[in-house]
């Protein structure tokens, strides 16, 4: 199952994959079931680009947070591989681990409660370079400041403590202290899902500006379908651990390969004029714990419905499968679909 | 290009831990009270000999003609079965209280809390087999361990305090391991690891700093209760001996006569109770004060 | 213009603690017509939670009404007394929350719930209770109702649970539906269903809605008016389309304009400088002066009053007031 490596058309030149999953599966045991297990992230094939923004996108149960955690190596995979610029880090400890989160740093939902609420911000931007480098005490302060510098933030806030900023504040140090080590890659955990609208768009601005800057790699992980279109180069889409698509972004938002993406697209509320979009989506998700058989999608789905409740649905899952190049989804009848007409099915 | 250059939050700036000691004080007539009890008592652990109007008898030198004289304006506490002044044996045993309490509470807590931050934060076997050592300590009747103590290392004060702190440290590991458990899935935690720290700074940095409040709030209503074990096992004569200005052996000496001169018992009695009182209401205090700031 | 049906008349909220008074609202004025639905939106401290709170005095202990009247019907709900209010609670208004596993008590099960709100208000025979529960369960979309009625509220997804937490504000029929931030915390897909099903049963029954969220593409699918709340007061009140097609209070259009769609994909956002204040009350002129662009003299000295710039489109701001004059 590959995917693809050709480079988007506006990434940069140095295009190859940084992050590269295959076959990735993260299991957890089912508690006080012995034997029993959810499997978070099903055989999850994908790249990462140098440079680019890769969005990865699914509600809850859809496995992009365990997805992300197994990069990050804060979980270990059940199977699988991931390689970070050229090296498998699937099973690497200690020291060789610590070394690996030199390259790698995570920027949570959370923006208070992702910072330790005893440490001042100096302390807390600094804990990554105390923790690594070899760089003089003297000279730590004045890295911070640097940092603090770039996000926005000023020496005046060097004593304070997180429960003293506010929200979009606080937000500003944890990307601060995610810079601090000169990472490749930077995964945003759904930056700014707890920001009001108007310091969302001063975080985002702030983390398109740094990646040009710093020439960064993002992961995007987020349910806000209008922060996606905004930020991100690729998008992967997730349902019940699995990747159900993958494409460009404007692809993906014009002319979706999968059902389901269609679904969450007619979902997302906006605050453009929008025709009435029908809803597309049926009943509640079922529980990652107890998929349904062949797509996992299929109760659910209403291509399904339109051609008539095709028995391949329920029986085989649907293999992933490139439309072209650089847009691939796994559906039977992705070709089904229409190109514009968002429920529409051709004949 | 506007990045939006953030601005310091607008509004009251947040009040400082010295104001927030002085408004509570001031409206909280118990808890002001209980302060200045503890002042007192710390004052009278350092300088007693100097406040007692009757320093050698403090101290333990008996005085034959002035047997169990009721109070007075000469003795404010009266005298005991050796003539030696009440107040001036309080006010000198003050320290042996405080020095064995605070004692006792550290060596629990230099015990306990590494063992419980350390059993919550990792979980699995290594915290199965820190707890099942737990259960074993706190399965030990402390009265029955101090009896031990001090048949295999003769009676005294320190053998007493030995026996409290090991008796005492399964609750603070229980604590410790509690507060750990529920801090270890905070986002800071997460961060801290995703920052490559290793897990032995994370329990050392993050964990425990974090786990203070309510371990020190219980160390502070601790010390009143080990105050008052003490003075148990003294009382039935596995803590300190005589002539030691002890408030436990006091009150154990005045049993036999407490129906006629019961100030005897009565005084160094009251002692404890004050005592004790004052530390499990500054106890409520610290949490009040250190509580809201730790709500993040 | 329809029928009033609720007035909300220059309401102030204080917080008052030992050491501090702070004003939470400061003078909001909007109306709610009979069977319309009010879109209630503003940033984090606005104060749009407290609204909906007050009208139904629900408020924490710490606050307090400074001054300002609501009138539901003929009814001066601040002046009620305790036990009429109740009456009012769960049947004639009703609220539903953000997340709805705090609506359901997870001792007793979802049916036992509703049959004790019922009980409350209506004097219905167990069968007849019974029956009408069965109905408004129904009519949420909920299948297998016998089976939910006997479920314990753990026992149900969240998107279950929130349309078992409408049907259960629904049950007595109340005329006023608030809603504060009822989809907040669900998935996209489910939230579209749950903003689905409130439209098409507030079209069904007629009731009022206050849509209470943050969200403005949420505001937009679901209301037909739009009141913007600023720091405790009123910055626009206008129709819904009109609010998203000309909206006239620097603060409106700033918070659009900072809401990324597909024409700003690539390029930085507009976004509004410094910060919302800290106590409104003591503020003189306009709350947002400190952070407009356009902001004269005049709004830092004198506290703009709503004006009528367009046939139900209200504007709190000094410069906003000549519709002819194609400011925009």
């Amino acid at each position: 199952m590959s995917v693809g490596t050709a480079p988007p058309l506006d990434a940069p030149a140095t295009a190859l994959p940084l992050v590269r999953v295959r076959g990735l599966v993260r299991e957890f045991s089912v508690p006080g079931e012995s034997g029993r297990v959810v499997r978070a992230v099903a055989r999850v094939d994908l790249d990462i680009l140098e440079g680019e923004v890769y969005a990865l996108v699914g509600e809850s149960g859809s496995g992009k947070t365990t997805l992300a955690r197994c990069i990050l190596r804060l979980l270990e995979p059940t199977a699988g591989t991931i390689e970070v610029a050229g090296a498998d880090i699937g099973r690497i400890r200690g020291d060789d681990l610590r070394r690996l989160r030199r390259q790698m740093q995570v920027v949570f939902q959370d923006p208070a409660g992702s910072l330790d609420p005893r440490m001042s911000v100096l302390d807390l931007v600094a804990e990554p370079i105390r923790a690594h480098l070899r760089t003089a005490s003297a000279q730590i302060e004045a890295e911070v400041v640097a940092l603090l510098d770039q996000v926005g933030l000023r020496r005046v806030h060097l004593e304070r403590r997180p429960h003293e900023l506010s929200g979009g504040q606080c937000q500003r140090v944890a990307i601060a202290r995610a810079l601090a080590l000169k990472p490749r890659l930077v995964v945003l955990d759904e930056p700014t899902s707890a920001l009001d609208v108007s310091v969302q768009a001063q975080i985002l601005n702030l983390l398109m500006e740094l990646r040009r800057s710093h020439g960064l790699t993002y992961l995007l992980i987020s349910h806000d379908l209008s922060v996606v279109r905004h930020l991100s180069d690729r998008i992967g889409v997730m349902y019940l651990g699995r990747l159900v698509e993958q494409g460009p972004a404007a692809e993906i938002f014009s002319s979706a390969r999968h059902p389901y993406t269609r679904a969450l697209m007619a979902a997302a509320p906006s605050t453009e004029d929008m025709p009435v979009r029908p809803v597309l989506i049926k009943g509640d998700p079922p529980s990652p714990a107890n998929p349904p058989s062949g797509c996992h999608f299929h109760p659910r789905c209403w291509l399904r419905e339109r051609l008539g409740c095709p028995e391949l649905c329920e029986t085989i899952e649907p293999p992933f499968v490139q439309a072209h190049a650089r847009h691939g989804s796994a559906c039977h009848f992705a070709d089904r679909m229409t190109a514009d007409q968002p429920g529409e099915v051709s004949t | 290009m506007a990045i939006g250059l953030a601005q310091p939050v607008v509004g009251a700036p947040p009040r400082g831990f010295g104001h927030r000691l002085r408004r509570a004080l001031l409206t909280d007539p118990l808890g002001f009270f209980s302060l200045v009890v503890i002042v007192l008592l710390i004052v009278m652990a350092i300088i007693g000999s100097a406040m007692a109007p009757y320093p050698m008898q403090g101290e333990g030198a008996s005085s034959v003609t002035t047997r169990l004289f009721p109070p007075s304006w000469a003795h404010w506490f009266g005298t005991d079965l050796f003539g030696r002044d009440i107040l001036s044996r309080v006010i000198v045993g003050a320290r042996g209280a405080l020095v064995v309490s605070v004692a006792v509470v550290a060596l629990a807590m230099a015990i306990g809390v590494p063992i419980g931050a350390i059993a919550g934060y990792s979980r699995g076997r290594i915290d199965g087999a820190l707890m099942r050592l737990t259960d074993l300590f706190l399965a030990f009747p402390p009265l029955l361990l101090a009896m031990a103590i001090v048949a295999a290392l003769g009676p005294g004060l320190d053998h007493a305090a030995l026996a409290l702190a090991i008796s005492w440290w399964p609750w603070y590991a229980r604590l410790a391991r509690g507060t750990a458990i529920s801090l270890r899935e905070r986002p800071f935690i997460e961060a801290a690891r995703s920052i490559g720290i290793p897990d032995r700074t994370i329990v050392l940095r993050h964990i425990v700093p974090n786990s203070l409040t309510p371990i020190l709030v219980q160390a502070t209503i601790d010390i009143g209760t080990v105050i008052l074990a003490a003075g148990s096992l003294a009382f039935i004569g596995l803590g300190a001996s005589p002539p030691a200005p002890d408030w436990g052996l006091m009150v154990a000496e005045g049993r036999t006569y407490i129906l006629d001169q019961w100030w005897v018992s009565t005084f160094p009695g009251l002692a404890i109770f004050v005592a004790v009182l004052a530390f499990n209401l500054v106890g409520d205090l610290l949490r009040d004060l250190l509580d809201p700031r730790q709500n993040a | 213009m329809s029928e009033t049906l609720l007035t909300v008349d220059d309401l102030a909220v204080e917080f008052v603690t030992r050491d501090r008074r702070s004003t939470a609202l400061d003078g909001v004025s909007l109306r709610i017509g009979a069977g319309e639905v009010v879109g209630l939106v503003g940033e984090t401290g606005c104060g749009k939670t407290l609204t909906g709170l007050s009208i139904l005095r629900l408020l924490p202990r710490t606050a307090r009404v400074a001054r300002g009247s609501i009138r539901f019907r003929d009814l001066d709900l601040l002046a009620l007394d305790e036990l009429r209010m109740r009456g009012v609670r769960g049947s004639q208004i009703s609220m539903i929350f953000q997340s709805p596993g705090t609506a359901f008590n997870p001792l007793f099960t979802i049916g036992s719930q509703i049959r004790h709100i019922v009980g409350e208000h209506q004097k219905l025979s167990r069968r007849d209770a019974d029956e009408r529960i069965r109905e408004v369960l129904v009519s949420v979309g909920l299948p297998e109702v016998e089976r939910v009625t006997r479920s314990y509220p753990h026992q149900l997804s969240g998107g279950m649970l929130q349309r078992a937490m409408i049907a259960m504000a629904l049950v007595n029929r109340p005329a006023l539906l608030i809603a504060d931030e009822p989809t907040t915390a669900l998935d996209v897909t489910i939230a579209s269903q749950i903003l689905r099903l409130l439209r098409r049963i507030q079209e069904e029954q007629g009731f009022s809605v206050l849509f209470i969220t943050h969200d403005l593409g949420v505001v937009r699918t679901v209301s037909d008016r739009v009141v913007v709340l600023y720091a405790g007061r009123v910055a626009e009140d206008a129709s819904t389309p009109d609010l998203f097609r000309e909206p006239r209070h620097p603060y409106s259009r700033g918070l659009i304009a900072a809401v990324p769609r597909p024409a700003t994909r690539g390029r930085a956002l507009a976004s509004i400088p410094g910060s919302v204040p800290g106590d409104p009350g003591s503020i003189v002129g306009c709350a947002f002066a400190d952070r407009c662009e356009l902001a004269i003299d005049r709004c830092r000295a004198e506290r703009p009053l709503a004006r009528t710039t367009g046939p139900e489109h209200e504007v709190a701001c000094h410069l906003a007031s000549l519709p002819e004059q194609g400011w925009s």
